[in-house]
C-alpha cells in the first residue's frame, strides 16, 4: 500500500488517485526518486471526489498532481513537470541530450499507444479478445527490447545509470504484467524472447523508489477478483475496470 | 525577421528552403545543416514540424512523401509508425509532431523566441491541451473529413467539435493572459498544435456546410485564428482550403476503393 508522507516544508505536494493504476505509480517513482514528501489523497474505485472532479475536469481522471493548489494532469506531463520544478532536486529523470529526450519520449508515447489496451483485455473477461492483446503486447515488448541498448548505452537502464523517465513509463506496469502472467500463464516477459528486458525489469522493481509504490502482484490478483464478481453479479456494467478511469 | 528566403511551391519534389533569420546562416546550404524533413503539404503534422523550423529560422531540405506511397528513407526512419512528419538530423531520424517541435526548441534554443513556455506550470498546461487536441477533439473531425455524406455520424461529429472548441476558447483566455497568442506574445506550442488543423477545419466547415469557427461562439479563438494564419512563420505553409477539400475527395475514393477490394 502507498503511505502518503508528510508534505515538504512549506509546499503543498498531493497526488490523487489509487495504488493499483500504473499511471499513479508512475507518479509515485517520480517523486521517490526527488526525495519529495507528498500527501496521498486516495480515490475510491467507483466514485469521484470532489477534489477530482475540480482538479481535473476535463477528463475526471487519476493521477492529478496538485502543487501549491495548481493541478497538473496526465501522467507522463506530471513526470516532466516534476523533472522541471524539482530540476536541482535528486536525479534528473527525462535525459540530457535533446535527442535521448525525444526518443524516450517517442518510447513512452508508444508504450502507452499499446500497453493500456493490451493489458486491460488481457486480465478482463473477453476469452476471444486475449489472443490478439497477448501478440500485441509480445510485439511491443520485443521492439522495447531492441531499444534498450540504443537507449541504455550498455547501463542498467533506459535512462542510463539511474531509473529515468523511459525506464518509469514502462516499469509501472509490472506490477499488472506479473499479476496477468499469474492469472492467465501467459510468459509476458520471457527470457526466451526478451532477456535483457527480463534482467532490466529486476534491477527495476528492485530499487527503492519504486518498490515503496509498486503493488504486488498478489493484491492486483484479488483487486481483479473482486472486479470480475462485481461485474459478474451485474453484467450490464462493462466500464468498472481500473484503467478506464485511469490515464 | 527574414533576411533571405526561397520559396517554392511545396508540391513539387525535394524542395530546398532557406529561411534564414540570423546573418550567418543565410550562406550556409540546407545540405551542411544536414536536416531533412519527411512531409506532404497537406499534413498538418508536418506543418507543425515546418512552422518551428521556420520559427528558429533554420534551413532544411523537404523530402515529399506522395500520398498513398510510403518512401524507403521512411519506412527505414520510422520503422514503429511509418508516418510522416519525420525530421532527419544528421542523420538521426525524430518521430511524432510534437516531439520533433520540442526537438526544435532544445537543439535550436538560442534561435529565436522559446517555442514552449518557460514557466513548468505553463508548459504542462500546453502539453495538457495538446494531448486533449490530438487524442480527443480531432479524431472526429477526421472522420468527417473522410465520411462519404452528411449523416447522423458527421452531425454528432460537428457538435464534439464545436464542443472541444469551446474548452479551447476557455484554455485560450487563460493561456493567453490578454496576449495575441496561447504563447503570449509569438506563436508558441500550443498555438503550433492547434493552428495547424486551420485549413482543414475551414475544409470541413466547406465540405458539410457546418460553422466551426463561429465568431458568435468562440471570439477569441476566431481572432487568433486569424492573426495565427498571417503570422510569418505559417502563412507559406498554409494549403488552399480548395486543395484541401479536392485532396479530400481523393482520400475518400482511396478508402473506398480499399473497402470494396
Amino acid at each position: 500500500m502507498i503511505l502518503g508522507r508528510m508534505a515538504a516544508a512549506g509546499e503543498e505536494v498531493k497526488l490523487v488517485g489509487r495504488w493499483a493504476s500504473p499511471f499513479v505509480v508512475r507518479v509515485g517513482i517520480a517523486l521517490n526518486l526527488k526525495g519529495l514528501g507528498y500527501e496521498f489523497s486516495h480515490e475510491e474505485r467507483g466514485k469521484k471526489s470532489e477534489l477530482l472532479l475540480k482538479s481535473n475536469p476535463v477528463y475526471e481522471m487519476i493521477p492529478v498532481l496538485i502543487h501549491d493548489g495548481k493541478p497538473i494532469c496526465e501522467s507522463m506531463i506530471i513526470l516532466e513537470y516534476i523533472d522541471e520544478v524539482w530540476a536541482s532536486v535528486g536525479r534528473s529523470i527525462l535525459p540530457a541530450d535533446p535527442y535521448d529526450r525525444a526518443i524516450a519520449r517517442f518510447w513512452a508515447a508508444y508504450i502507452d499507444d499499446k500497453f493500456p489496451s493490451s493489458l486491460r483485455t488481457l486480465r478482463g473477461l473477453n476469452e476471444e479478445a486475449k489472443a490478439e492483446a497477448e501478440e500485441q503486447l509480445a510485439n511491443a515488448l520485443q521492439l522495447l527490447e531492441d531499444a534498450f541498448p540504443k537507449c541504455s548505452k550498455g547501463k542498467d537502464f533506459f535512462g542510463g545509470e539511474t531509473i529515468g523517465y523511459l525506464d518509469i513509463a514502462l516499469g509501472c506496469y509490472l506490477g499488472w504484467i506479473k499479476a496477468i502472467e499469474k492469472m492467465t500463464g501467459i510468459k509476458a516477459l520471457d527470457e526466451a524472447k526478451t532477456p535483457t528486458l527480463v534482467g532490466w525489469a529486476e534491477r527495476f522493481c528492485s530499487g527503492d523508489a519504486v518498490k515503496e509504490v509498486m503493488p504486488e502482484a498478489d493484491e492486483l490478483i484479488e483487486f481483479t477478483k473482486l472486479i470480475q464478481a462485481i461485474m459478474n453479479a451485474a453484467p450490464g456494467r462493462q466500464n468498472m475496470h481500473v484503467s478506464k478511469n485511469d490515464r | 525577421m527574414l533576411t533571405s528566403k526561397a520559396t517554392s511551391d511545396p508540391r513539387l519534389p525535394s524542395n530546398i528552403f532557406l529561411h534564414s533569420n540570423f546573418r550567418e546562416n543565410t550562406e550556409r546550404m540546407a545540405g551542411d545543416l544536414e536536416l531533412k524533413l519527411l512531409g506532404s503539404w497537406a499534413s498538418p503534422f508536418v506543418m507543425r514540424a515546418r512552422i518551428a523550423l521556420n520559427l528558429k529560422g533554420v534551413g532544411y531540405e523537404l523530402l515529399k512523401e506522395v500520398s498513398g506511397t510510403k518512401s524507403e528513407l521512411l519506412l527505414k526512419s520510422n520503422p514503429v509508425y511509418k508516418k510522416i512528419p519525420v525530421l532527419i538530423h544528421h542523420g538521426k531520424p525524430i518521430c511524432e509532431s510534437m516531439i520533433i517541435v520540442q526537438y526544435i526548441d532544445e537543439v535550436w534554443a538560442a534561435a529565436g523566441p522559446s517555442i514552449l513556455p518557460s514557466d513548468p506550470y505553463e508548459r504542462a498546461i500546453a502539453r495538457f491541451w495538446i494531448v486533449y487536441i490530438d487524442d480527443k477533439w480531432f479524431p472526429p473531425l477526421r472522420k468527417m473529413i473522410v465520411a462519404k455524406a452528411d449523416n447522423e455520424e458527421t452531425a454528432e461529429a460537428a457538435e464534439q467539435g464545436i464542443a472541444g472548441l469551446q474548452l479551447l476558447e476557455e484554455a485560450f483566455e487563460k493561456c493567453s493572459k490578454g496576449k495575441d497568442f496561447f504563447g503570449g506574445e509569438s506563436v508558441g506550442y500550443l498555438d503550433i498544435a492547434l493552428g495547424c488543423y486551420l485549413a482543414w477545419l475551414k475544409a470541413v466547415e466547406k465540405m458539410h456546410g457546418v460553422k466551426l469557427l463561429d465568431k458568435e461562439k468562440i471570439p477569441l479563438l476566431v481572432g487568433w485564428a486569424e492573426r495565427f494564419c498571417s503570422a510569418d512563420a505559417v502563412k507559406e505553409l498554409m494549403p488552399e482550403v480548395d486543395e484541401l477539400v479536392e485532396f479530400a475527395k481523393m482520400l475518400r475514393a482511396r478508402l473506398n476503393a480499399a473497402a470494396t477490394s
